[in-house]
């Protein structure tokens, strides 16, 4: 660009410009990062606004306060690590593990548990899979259902008895980051808590507030476990949005 | 900033960039470089109008390809599915009895079945169908529900015990630990001991025989050899899914066992269930 015919007048004037960047440290680094912004806001803004990267779909409901617990303990323990919770679309994965994931399907997440690596299967869509005893069975001691799998042992977690005690609060700040719970929702949280683990518990309210909870007693033991919670979670994964009757538009 | 000048020793013109006297040559870019540059810049042009890239008000550009992910994943599903459907439909209509007849279709249903099989069924019952305790071995003739084609289709299809199949199969065997007394309960372990010939206490055995008939028969059978129907099982043969240890029978007898099997119907075709059931059946047990 800079060579000998071109006008050496003219270049000097855009350069003698630029200097005043170049010598300034805290100018360059101002405009650096205006230039850098436009890249993010250019590649980011859009996706907050745009009508093909927000999809709704039919089903999606806020986790049960259990749900939620569980899924504390599935953070809490890295299972992300091994786990990925991210359909990807290709027909090997759709084969392996049911529909491709949906942006939609993981709306309520925060944070998400996409993950990224797989030691072990994807369990996006692990819920109704195996039976709760399974997951006890497994979670206590995989290698006496997996004979070959690496998985840690989570045995731990049926000794620890949950009460709910801060579940609200947990609720709480959810909604403080956008998850749509109602006041009744919050209200309740505690009680809904411990009747969805409850065999012969009242589940009418739980039901009407949280459509499709499943409720049992997860992990065959009295009182709330971090087993039953953690159990709760992984039934409902991937089973809220019903693909039998779901289309989806090609262009997202 | 100094007028470029022509540097004799190294034959080329400098910036005139001069600091301290010390001065830049002149040295551009190769133009090879700089061609390339330009055609990328060309490139992501193209690119971004072929495929969809731009942020309109609404919606980004769809790009002239037509191309989205979606599209292509389904284009692939539905190039696999084409591939297979004249299989697929005869093995989803077939009666299951005359599949093993069908010598093509049947090694086309082994081959899939081991890979719904590995995917769906070796978490439970092991990546050889051997399962483990409380999860049935399926390479033995020793069949809970049934072993012939047809009984394990209904299995694989609606499953056991679960909530959300209404035809799924279902039985429950009572808790005894509310109903006998401890020692009822250890006699009757000893009991069921020697029905297969397990070492046992056969003074304990003798005053189980009539707890036996009293509460057991009627699911597992005079003989002790089970229930299909109810899918008591046969305490007669060494077969046990929970064990024939004293700790595990009076387990079992105290509290009951309430093994659960998830119906398949909704995450498999009838193909892929017949598919399944030719490669269960052919492990060895099939009757």
């Amino acid at each position: 660009m800079t060579s000998e015919n071109t006008n050496p007048k003219k270049r000097r004037t855009f350069l003698e410009r630029h200097a005043a960047l170049e010598r300034n440290g805290t100018m360059l680094m101002v405009a650096s990062l205006v230039v850098v912004s436009i890249g993010g806001i250019v590649e980011i803004a859009p996706l907050f606004y745009l009508e093909n990267t927000i999809e709704d779909v039919e089903g999606m409901r806020p986790y049960s306060p259990l749900e939620l617990a569980g899924r504390d303990i599935y953070v809490r323990e890295g299972c992300y690590l091994c786990h990925s919770q991210m359909i990807r679309p290709m027909r090997d994965e759709v084969e392996r593990y049911g529909h491709y994931s949906l942006a939609a399907e993981s709306q309520y997440d925060h944070p998400f548990q996409w993950g990224s690596k797989r030691t072990g299967p994807d369990v996006a869509r692990v819920g109704g899979r195996y039976s709760d005893e399974w997951h006890v069975n497994h979670l206590s001691d995989p290698q006496s259902v997996v004979p070959e799998s690496v998985m840690p042992k989570y045995s731990f977690l049926k000794d620890v008895q949950l009460d709910g005690e801060h579940i609200e609060a947990t609720l709480k700040t959810h909604r403080f980051v956008g998850v749509p719970y109602t006041d009744e929702m919050i209200e309740t949280a505690r009680a809904d808590f411990m009747v969805q683990a409850d065999p012969e518990g009242d589940w009418d309210g739980l039901l009407e507030r949280y459509p499709g909870a499943q409720t049992r007693n997860f992990d065959n033991a009295p009182g709330v476990s971090e087993m039953d919670a953690l159990v709760a979670y992984l039934q409902m994964l991937g089973t809220l949005v019903d693909f039998s009757t779901f289309t989806p538009d090609a262009s997202r | 900033m100094d007028e470029p000048r022509y540097d004799e020793a190294t034959k080329t013109y400098t910036t005139g960039h001069s600091y301290d006297g010390i001065e830049e040559l002149n040295t551009p870019l190769p133009r090879w470089w700089l061609w390339s540059l330009y055609a990328t810049i060309v490139w992501a042009v193209i690119y971004s109008i072929a495929y969809p890239a731009w942020p309109l008000v609404s919606s980004a550009t769809a790009g002239f390809l037509g191309y989205s992910t979606r599209g292509e994943v389904a284009a692939e599903i539905a190039r696999v599915e084409e591939a297979n459907s004249d299989l697929n439909t005869q093995l989803a209509a077939i009666d299951l009895d005359t599949l093993k007849d069908n010598g093509p279709l049947q090694q086309y249903a082994v081959s899939a079945g081991a890979s719904v099989f590995a995917n769906n069924c070796s978490q439970c019952h092991g990546s050889g169908a051997a399962g483990s305790a409380g999860y049935p071995n399926l390479l033995d003739d020793d069949w809970l529900w049934g072993g012939s084609m047809e009984a394990i289709a209904t299995t694989v299809r609606h499953g056991i015990r679960n909530e959300q199949d209404e035809d799924a199969r279902y039985s429950e065997m009572p808790a005894f630990g509310e109903l006998l007394e401890k020692e009822e309960i250890e006699a009757l372990v000893a009991y069921v001991q020697s029905l297969s010939g397990l070492d046992h206490d056969a003074a304990l055995a003798e005053q189980g025989t009539e707890l036996f008939v009293d509460n057991c028969t009627a699911c597992h059978g005079e003989t002790g050899m089970g229930d299909r129907e109810q899918g008591a099982p046969n305490l007669t043969d060494s077969v046990w899914l929970y064990g024939g240890s004293d700790v595990a029978l009076t387990e079992t007898i105290t509290n009951a066992r309430f093994g659960v099997m998830p119906p398949w119907s909704p995450r498999l075709t009838d193909a892929q269930i017949n598919a399944v059931t030719a490669y269960v059946h052919q492990k060895g047990g099939g009757e």
